[in-house]
């Protein structure tokens, strides 16, 4: 247990900025795979235009890592932060459940889902006022981390891994609940843009909260 | 807010330039090659010491033809002879650390027992395809020649050239001996079209497409990859791809 008086656990953050760093890796790389195929599809199978649901546009280079396009090198960095996005996020749930973390700050309420309360929220939110709510964050913000952290994450890592050949014969039904080795990717697709609008939002939001403030405490913890 | 701008604008191009050196270092390549034997160390362990198979289909799940990639043809006379021929006299060398070697023709592949399953083949690239192959398991061939205790690999010769460079490839002798790896002769219940490999391709199910080597003329059983082309175990990954597939 941390030692009280902290805003921030020490495990939650070096999490963060790991995760921070996977994520951006992650997404920019995987921006660049999805340039080797730009064609989605759903079921087990796919290759062909008239069986696509979706042809993405090619991202450019500025928007990938590395800057130019070279499968080889993207599925390198993805291989290896596929790793740590996937291990650190692991090692953050064990800590944030056994520190109650989870359970205090992250878990909303019963009496938090009542519409009068959402709607209270998303007033005060409107008038760029975030410090409001019972606990350390409000109903919206326990939504999203919650959504993010439980779902979103989650549902990266295992429609990734349900893609992999050497995984899927280890545990083909993972790729069965995803309906399937192009429905997994094609969910991996869109929640890659999930994660890419709580970036966005989440950006937005500490830039117009107190920035400096908010850094530094994820940085040095803070103060409750 | 202008400045606040430029600076992260400034710290974003500083970030993907970092990654660009990174990305070409040598240490990161240490990395990465660390990191693929994680994935694969996952991918065994999770299979749970059984020998985990890929997903096998039936017919109605065919994809409606099967899509040809990298080298369609093999671009030399004695190819476009041994086409015209049918591949009657169409040799498979058994090679390197052996105790029997020799060669096979199509007949006498033909004649061994076979292993027909409907899989799915992974590109690289991100599509699949879904294909009925025919062929005897490698394990088969490896077995009769008698692989010595020192191979670690199983190095396959290929036809085909691609950009000026001799297509190869190389599997452990996990993947050597699994039931799903066969040396494919036919697609589909028709002899196997040139554009998929004709006469003979590699078939690894628990590997991306690229580690399927087409136009097969030797298998090679090695103690190591070090001095073979590049000395990375196959076309591909002498181009920077990873040896382990699987991920």
């Amino acid at each position: 247990m941390e030692k009280p008086g902290k805003r921030h656990a020490l495990s939650t953050r070096i999490w963060h900025w790991i995760n921070a760093i996977s994520v951006i890796i992650l997404f920019m790389s995987g921006l660049n795979i999805s340039n080797a195929h730009r064609r989605l599809y759903w079921g087990d199978s796919g290759f062909a235009p008239e069986q696509a649901w979706l042809e993405v546009p090619r991202f450019p280079g500025w928007a990938t890592i590395p800057d130019y396009y070279s499968l080889a090198t993207a599925r390198d960095w993805h291989v290896v932060f596929a790793l740590v996005f996937g291990f650190s996020l692991l090692a953050f749930m064990i800590l944030a459940f056994a520190n109650g973390h989870m359970k205090r700050d992250i878990f909303a309420r019963a009496r938090e889902w009542k519409p009068a309360n959402i709607w209270r929220d998303v007033r005060e939110h409107l008038k760029f006022n975030f410090d409001h709510g019972e606990g350390k964050y409000n109903i919206l913000q326990k939504i999203a981390y919650a959504g993010t952290i439980l779902v979103l994450i989650p549902l990266m890592i295992f429609t990734g891994m349900a893609m992999s050949p050497g995984m899927e014969a280890a545990w083909p039904w993972l790729t069965d609940v995803f309906g399937g080795r192009q429905s997994a990717r094609s969910i991996h697709f869109l929640a890659a843009w999930g994660l890419f609008a709580f970036f966005v939002v989440h950006v937005l939001l500490v830039l117009a909260s107190g920035p400096i403030e908010q850094i530094r405490d994820m940085i040095t913890g803070g103060k409750e | 807010m202008m400045q606040r701008r430029n600076f992260l604008v400034a710290g974003f191009a500083a970030f993907v330039a970092g990654c660009n050196e990174i990305g070409n270092s040598d240490w990161f390549g240490k990395v990465v090659e660390g990191a693929q034997g994680w994935h694969r160390g996952l991918h065994r362990t999770l299979g749970g010491g059984r020998i985990a198979m890929a997903p096998e289909y039936s017919r109605s799940d065919l994809s409606p033809y099967f899509r040809g990639n990298g080298s369609l043809s093999v671009d030399t006379e004695a190819y476009r002879e041994a086409e015209a021929q049918g591949f009657a006299n169409w040799q498979l060398s058994v090679g390197g650390l052996v105790d029997n070697p020799g060669a096979l023709s199509l007949q006498d592949i033909r004649a061994l027992p076979q292993r027909i399953q409907i899989t799915r083949h992974d590109c690289v690239e991100g599509w699949s395809a879904i294909g009925e192959w025919t062929g005897p398991q490698l394990s088969t061939i490896l077995e009769a020649a008698g692989v010595q205790p020192e191979a670690n690999f199983i190095v396959f010769r290929c036809a085909d050239k691609l950009n000026g460079g001799d297509y190869y490839e190389s599997c452990d002798m996990d993947d050597a001996f699994h039931p799903q790896t066969i040396i494919a002769h036919r697609l589909n219940g028709e002899a196997l079209p040139v554009k998929n490999g004709a006469p003979l391709r590699l078939r690894i199910e628990r590997q991306l497409g690229y580690k399927h080597a087409k136009y097969l003329t030797g298998i090679e059983a090695v103690a190591s990859l070090d001095d073979i082309e590049g000395g990375n175990g196959g076309y591909w990954e002498d181009r920077g791809y990873q040896w382990y597939a699987g991920i």
